[in-house]
């Protein structure tokens, strides 16, 4: 994975297939403490125990296709590389909450890349899942719940191309992608 | 801190509902794109940014977008299928932004499969 917001894509489609109803992503960036922490919190089907172990296992799958699940040791590998660190907790029939930290300044500390079209891809593709993103950067605080949107809406679909061009661009000026991208050049 | 208004919903919901009797005929075509960690790693949401820039532009209204996971054949991924009603499903390979803007023009629209991109064609038994 190139960047962290293709992370957010690959875990986020592990709650849509765990049977989620709502997703919550919360990514903030504290300067003052060096640390980029990313949590995915979902209400699907959840782990035992001993899925919990094993899922960081590259050769461990639920799919049936194949026998190597590569999406959470990516991301562990991806914290693990830049001082960071990696958890998931979970219970079954409860959800799972998936966090990843990353040391800010870290030379190989993978840059955010295109969250905006992460979100928008996810919001698409299905829509009738909440979506709760959530970022924070020191003082500044956005948030994009789509089920307050939905409720606005009334009956548009979210994947409808008015409401995604709209979400999309609120999405981008709440994560100030300019000015970050102008932080990371010269940070 | 949304800065969409509720006065921007409104008025997508006006204009969304103006709108409403194309839609009643409900969905023509299905395009799923495999958005595994393998189709991730290798350009899917491109692809899939792509497909949704295709639909925003032609104003079809009856084309349905979703995702999928991995299908096994991860090296050849990023890969989607495409489901036009009342016709069997097709499965592209090796996809990038260029190829699904074609595939979408060509097959989505006009109901011409583009047999280069496809993943295989005819019977799928040698006797």
């Amino acid at each position: 994975m190139e960047d962290i917001s293709l992370h957010i894509l690959d875990v986020v489609e592990n709650s849509v297939d765990a049977g989620a109803r709502r997703i919550e992503i919360l990514l903030a960036e504290d300067a003052s403490a060096d640390l980029l922490l990313l949590e995915i919190k979902d209400d699907g089907k959840g782990m035992d125990e001993e899925t919990i172990r094993l899922v960081t296992d590259p050769f461990f799958t639920t799919k049936t296709v194949r026998r190597i699940g590569l999406g959470l040791p990516f991301l562990k590998q991806a914290a693990e590389e830049c001082s960071g660190g990696f958890s998931i907790s979970s219970e079954k029939g409860r959800g799972t909450t998936v966090s990843a930290s990353f040391k800010r300044s870290h030379i190989d500390r993978k840059p955010l890349g295109d969250v905006g079209a992460t979100m928008m891809v996810l919001i698409a593709g299905n829509p009738d899942i909440d979506f709760l993103f959530h970022y924070r950067r020191d003082d500044y605080d956005y948030k994009l719940d789509t089920r307050e949107i939905r409720d606005e809406l009334d009956g548009v679909p979210m994947n409808s191309p008015e409401v995604l061009k709209a979400l999309r661009k609120d999405i981008d000026k709440g994560l100030g992608a300019e000015e970050n991208q102008m932080e990371e050049t010269h940070g | 801190m949304a800065r969409l208004t509720i006065e921007d919903l409104k008025r997508i919901k006006e204009e969304y509902k103006s709108t409403l009797t194309l839609r009643e005929g409900g969905s023509r075509a299905k395009v799923t794109v495999h958005m595994g960690t393998c189709g991730i790693a290798a350009g899917a949401r491109k692809v899939m940014e792509a497909l949704l820039d295709e639909i925003k532009k032609s104003e079809v209204k009856d084309v349905i977008v979703t995702t999928s996971g991995c299908a096994g054949l991860c090296s050849k991924e990023p890969m989607a299928t495409v489901e036009i009603i009342n016709e069997a499903p097709v499965k592209y390979v090796q996809l990038n932004e260029e190829k699904i803007r074609k595939i979408f023009q060509e097959h989505v629209l006009n109901g011409k499969i583009v047999e280069g991109f496809a993943l295989v064609m005819g019977s799928e038994t040698a006797y």
